[in-house]
C-alpha cells in the first residue's frame, strides 16, 4: 500500500511541477528563449508573498492577488526591456542574459530576506486530508494544486486556440517576421507571452512555498525540475509538460519510497532515460526534436 | 493614392533600390516587372515597411509613413503578400485567414465573401495551413491579405511555381478585389499576366526605373529594351 | 602584390610577450612569499575555465551551464588517485584530466540530445546526477566530502610551490592547446560552424564530430581546474565543487572579456581574479555586481571587453587570416 501511496503522491506532486513548467514551456515555444532565472522567480514570487504576509497578516492566498499581477508586469517588463535586446544579440544573449538575472535575484534574495528557510502558512487546508482506504489518504492542499494545474492549462489551451490574441501568439512563434505584415506587433505579442509565463511561475512558486520550505538558493534545483516536465512530456506540448510533470513527481516519491536520499536523483535518470529512449517526449509526435 | 519618392534601399553595404519613384492611384492597378534581382520585391517590402530604405519617402494618402514599422501600416491599409505566401504551418487555413482581420481595418472584406471569392478553401478551412498545396496556399495569403481590408493590397510574385491553370485561376479574382475598390500592385516575372492584369507597367533594371507606361500603349520590344537593359 | 598572413605586428609581440610572461611566472616561487602564489593558482584556474568555456560557447556554439560536473570529477580524481591508488598528488592531475575527458564521451551523447538552451539545462542536470552520485561513493566521504591528506608530508612552501607550477602548466598548455586548435583544421570547420552550421555540414564539416571534440577538450580543461583547484584548497565537497556558481564564473568572464577569441576570456580572468580579491568579502552584492555587469555587456557590448580594445590593436593570439 505504500506504494501506491507514493504513486498517489507523485501525481498530486506532478500537477504542482506541470504548473510550474508551463511558463518555461510557453516562453520556449513562443520565443525560444529558455529562462534560466525560471526557479528564481518563482522563489522571488514566494518572498513576495512571504512580505505581504509579514506586513499585513494576510492569507497566503489573498496574497496570490497581488503576487501574480505583480509578476506579470515584471514579465512584460523583463521581456521589453531586457530580453527583447538580448534576442536581437543572437541566441547565446538571452541564455546569458537569464542566467545574470539568476544570479543577481538569488543574491538579492539573500540579502534581503538571509539564507534562513521560509514557510508559507497553508493554514487549515494544508492539513486536512482526504481518507480514500484504511491507509490510504491525500491532502486537499496537494489535489487543490493538481487542479489549479488542470485549470490553468486548460485555460492557456483556451486561449491559443479560441481567442485572436491566442491565434496571433501562435502565429508569432510560427513566424515573426510576417506576423508584422498583418499588423501584429511582435515585441508586443513576446512581451504578453512573457506576462503570462511569470505569472504562472508566480502562482507555482507560492503554492511551492506553501507545500514544502523554501530559501533564496532554492531556485535553480526548481528550474531542473521544470525543465525535466518539458523534456519528458515533450517540447511544444501543454499536455505534455502535465504528463511530463506528473512522470516526474511520481519518479520522485517511488525513489523516495527506496530512501529519501534517492528523491531528486530518480527524477533525474528517468529525465535521461527520457533522452535516451524517446528524446521527442512521451507524448510529443514523432520526428519532433528538443 | 501611394507615392513613393527617390527611394534608395541597402542590404548592407549592397544597394539593391537606386532612386525609385513611383506613384499609384486610387483604384487603379500598377504592375511592377524586371528580371531577377531587379529589385521589385525589396521595393514591395519597402512600402510594405519590412525594409527600412536609407533614403526617400513612402507617402500613402497624404500620409508619410515612411518611418511606420510594418505592424503600424497594416491597419492604415497597406498589406503585402509575401513571396512564398508564408501562411502560419501551426494554425489551420481557417485560422490564417481570421489572423488577417485581427489588426485590420473595417470594410467590405469579411470571412464569407473570401470563401466567396476562393470557393475551394471552404472545404479546407480546417486543414493545417502546412497540408496546402502551392496553389491553396497562395489563395489563403491573398485571403488573408483581403481581410485587413486593404486600401493597397500588395502581390509579390503570386504566380511563383504555380501550374498556369492555376495562376489563371488566382489572377481571375483579381478584377473582384479590384471592383471592391481595393488599389493593387503587382509584382510580377510573367509579362504577359502583368500587361494583362495591370491598367499601367513599370519596369525595374538594376534597381532603377527603366520603363514606365500604360500597359495597353507598351509595346514588345519596349518592354524587352527595358528588361534586359539592351 | 597581396599576401595572406595570420599575425599582425600585435600578433608577433604578443605572442613573445606571452613567452616572457610565462617565463617570469614561473619564477615567482623564487620572488614572492606562498601566499601570493596560493592566491595566483585561483587565477591559472579561472584562466583554464574561462578559456575552455570559451572554446564551448565561442566556437563550438555549445552554452553548457554544466561543466561544474567535469571540475568537481577532476577535483574528486584527485582523491581517489592519490589517497586511495597511491599516485602522487601531482601527478594525478594530467590523469585526473584524461579521466573526465573520458567521463565526458558517455555525457556528450546524452547533451547532444539537446539543442539550445534546453542543451544548457540538460548539462546542468547532468552535472547534478553527477554530483548526487559521487555524494552516495563511501570512499570519497559522500555528502561531507574529502580531504587531500597525502600531500601534508610536503613542506608548505614546497607544496603550494609544486602546485603553483602544476596550475601554471596546466594554464599554459589549455591557452596554448585552444589557440593550436583554432589554428589547426579542426579551427576552421568550427568557425565555419559557428557562422553557419548549415553551410558547415553542406561544405563537408562534420559538425556533430567537431562539437564533440570541442566538448570532450573543454571537459579535460575543466577536469584540470578542478584537479588544481583540489591541491590548492586540500579538500572536496560536493557542494562546493559541483556548484553551479562555476558556470556563473565562466560565463561571466568570457562574456565580459570577449567570446570568440583566444584574448577576450583571459582579459575577463584578469578582470574577475581583481574584482574577487578587491570585492569577495562583500559576498552577495559582488556577486549582484557580477550578474549585471554580465547582463549590461551580453546587451551592450557583445564583443565583450576585447571587442572594444581589439578594434585597436590587433589581435595577439590570431587565429583568423588578414591581408597585407
Amino acid at each position: 500500500m505504500t506504494w501506491v501511496n507514493a504513486v498517489l503522491q507523485g501525481i498530486l506532486l506532478g500537477g504542482l511541477y506541470a504548473l510550474f513548467a508551463t511558463g518555461l514551456s510557453l516562453m520556449f515555444g513562443v520565443m525560444r528563449i529558455v529562462n534560466l532565472a525560471h526557479g528564481d522567480l518563482s522563489v522571488l514570487a514566494a518572498f513576495l508573498a512571504f512580505a505581504l504576509i509579514d506586513a499585513f497578516a494576510l492569507s497566503s492566498f489573498v496574497t496570490l492577488i497581488v503576487v501574480v499581477p505583480a509578476m506579470a508586469v515584471l514579465g512584460y517588463l523583463v521581456q521589453r526591456l531586457l530580453l527583447e535586446r538580448g534576442l536581437r544579440a543572437g541566441p547565446l544573449a538571452p541564455l546569458v542574459v537569464t542566467f545574470g538575472l539568476s544570479v543577481v535575484l538569488q543574491n538579492a534574495l539573500l540579502e534581503a530576506f538571509s539564507p534562513d528557510s521560509r514557510a508559507l502558512p497553508a493554514g487549515a487546508l494544508g492539513t486536512a486530508s482526504l481518507q480514500l482506504t484504511e491507509s490510504l489518504s491525500v491532502g486537499w492542499f496537494a489535489v487543490l494544486c493538481l487542479g489549479l494545474a488542470v485549470a490553468v492549462l486548460a485555460g492557456l489551451q483556451l486561449f491559443l486556440a479560441r481567442t485572436a490574441f491566442g491565434r496571433a501568439m501562435r502565429a508569432t512563434s510560427d513566424d515573426r517576421e510576417t506576423v508584422q505584415l498583418l499588423g501584429i506587433d511582435q515585441r508586443q505579442v513576446y512581451a504578453v507571452a512573457t506576462a503570462i509565463a511569470f505569472a504562472t511561475l508566480a502562482l507555482a512558486g507560492v503554492l511551492f512555498g506553501m507545500r514544502t520550505t523554501f530559501d533564496p538558493s532554492i531556485g535553480p534545483a526548481r528550474l531542473i525540475f521544470a525543465f525535466e516536465a518539458v523534456i519528458i512530456g515533450g517540447l511544444g506540448s501543454l499536455w505534455g509538460t502535465l504528463a511530463g510533470g506528473v512522470v516526474l513527481g511520481v519518479a520522485q516519491t517511488v525513489g523516495a519510497q527506496i530512501s529519501p536520499a534517492y528523491a531528486v536523483l530518480a527524477g533525474h535518470l528517468v529525465f535521461l532515460a527520457v533522452l535516451v529512449l524517446r528524446p521527442q517526449g512521451i507524448l510529443a509526435p514523432a520526428g519532433s526534436r528538443p | 493614392m501611394i507615392s513613393v519618392t527617390s527611394l534608395d534601399v541597402r542590404y548592407g553595404d549592397a544597394q539593391v533600390l537606386f532612386g525609385v519613384d513611383l506613384s499609384v492611384a486610387e483604384g487603379e492597378t500598377l504592375a511592377v516587372i524586371g528580371a531577377n534581382g531587379a529589385g521589385k520585391s525589396t521595393l514591395l517590402k519597402a512600402i510594405a515597411g519590412a525594409l527600412r530604405p536609407a533614403r526617400g519617402r513612402i507617402v500613402l494618402d497624404g500620409r508619410d509613413v515612411t518611418g511606420l514599422p510594418a505592424h503600424r501600416r497594416y491597419p492604415l491599409g497597406i498589406a503585402l503578400v509575401p513571396e512564398g505566401r508564408r501562411l502560419f504551418p501551426s494554425l489551420t487555413v481557417e485560422e490564417n485567414l481570421r489572423l488577417g482581420s485581427y489588426r485590420g481595418r473595417p470594410g467590405p472584406w469579411r470571412l464569407d465573401r473570401v470563401y466567396e471569392l476562393f470557393p475551394h478553401l471552404v472545404a479546407l478551412r480546417r486543414r493545417s495551413a502546412a497540408l496546402l498545396s502551392g496553389g491553396e496556399a497562395q489563395a489563403v495569403a491573398i485571403g488573408r491579405a483581403l481581410l485587413g481590408n486593404p486600401r493597397l493590397l500588395l502581390l509579390d510574385e503570386v504566380s511563383l511555381g504555380l501550374a498556369p491553370i492555376v495562376v489563371r485561376q488566382l489572377y481571375a479574382a483579381l478584377p473582384t478585389v479590384i471592383g471592391a475598390g481595393t488599389t493593387v500592385l503587382i509584382v510580377e516575372q510573367d509579362v504577359g499576366l502583368a500587361l494583362a492584369a495591370a491598367d499601367r507597367v513599370q519596369c525595374l533594371l538594376e534597381g532603377r526605373v527603366a520603363l514606365e507606361a500604360p500597359s495597353a500603349e507598351v509595346t514588345r520590344e519596349a518592354v524587352t529594351r527595358a528588361y534586359f537593359g539592351v | 602584390m597581396t599576401a595572406v598572413a595570420r599575425s599582425g605586428r600585435a600578433g608577433r609581440l604578443g605572442l613573445a610577450g606571452a613567452v616572457v610572461v610565462a617565463l617570469v611566472l614561473a619564477s615567482a616561487p623564487y620572488v614572492v612569499t606562498s601566499d601570493v602564489t596560493h592566491t595566483l593558482v585561483d587565477l591559472f584556474v579561472l584562466v583554464v575555465l574561462a578559456t575552455m568555456w570559451n572554446l564551448l560557447a565561442g566556437y563550438g556554439g555549445l552554452v553548457s551551464v554544466g561543466q561544474q560536473a567535469y571540475l568537481g570529477v577532476g577535483a574528486y580524481a584527485v582523491i581517489a588517485l592519490s589517497v586511495h591508488g597511491g599516485v602522487n598528488a601531482f601527478l594525478a592531475v594530467p590523469i585526473a584530466a584524461v579521466l573526465t575527458a573520458v567521463l565526458a564521451v558517455p555525457l556528450s551523447f546524452l547533451a547532444f540530445r539537446l539543442h539550445g538552451g534546453y542543451f544548457a539545462i540538460g548539462t546542468w542536470v547532468l552535472a547534478e546526477v553527477v554530483k548526487l552520485i559521487t555524494a552516495q561513493i563511501g570512499p570519497l566521504g559522500k555528502g561531507s566530502g574529502a580531504s587531500l591528506t597525502t600531500v601534508s608530508s610536503y613542506d608548505p612552501d614546497i607544496r603550494v610551490a609544486y602546485t603553483y607550477w602544476v596550475g601554471l602548466a596546466v594554464a599554459v598548455a589549455s591557452v596554448g592547446g585552444v589557440y593550436w586548435l583554432l589554428c589547426s583544421r579542426i579551427g576552421l570547420q568550427l568557425t565555419a560552424v559557428r557562422d553557419d552550421e548549415g553551410a558547415a555540414a553542406a561544405t563537408g564539416v562534420r559538425v556533430t564530430r567537431a562539437k564533440r571534440l570541442v566538448y570532450l577538450i573543454a571537459g579535460a580543461g575543466a577536469g584540470g581546474a578542478g584537479a588544481i583547484v583540489c591541491l590548492n584548497t586540500l579538500t572536496v565537497q560536493p557542494e562546493s565543487v559541483f556548484s553551479v556558481q562555476w558556470s556563473a564564473y565562466m560565463i561571466f568572464m568570457a562574456v565580459v572579456g570577449g567570446l570568440g577569441t583566444i584574448e577576450g576570456p583571459l582579459l575577463g580572468a584578469l578582470l574577475f581574479f581583481a574584482l574577487q580579491q578587491t570585492l569577495a568579502a562583500q559576498g552577495t552584492v559582488y556577486l549582484i555586481i557580477l550578474g549585471a555587469v554580465g547582463i549590461v555587456v551580453m546587451l551592450l557590448a557583445p564583443r565583450g571587453l576585447w571587442g572594444v580594445v581589439s578594434g585597436r590593436t590587433g589581435e595577439v593570439f590570431p587565429v583568423g587570416y588578414r591581408l597585407r
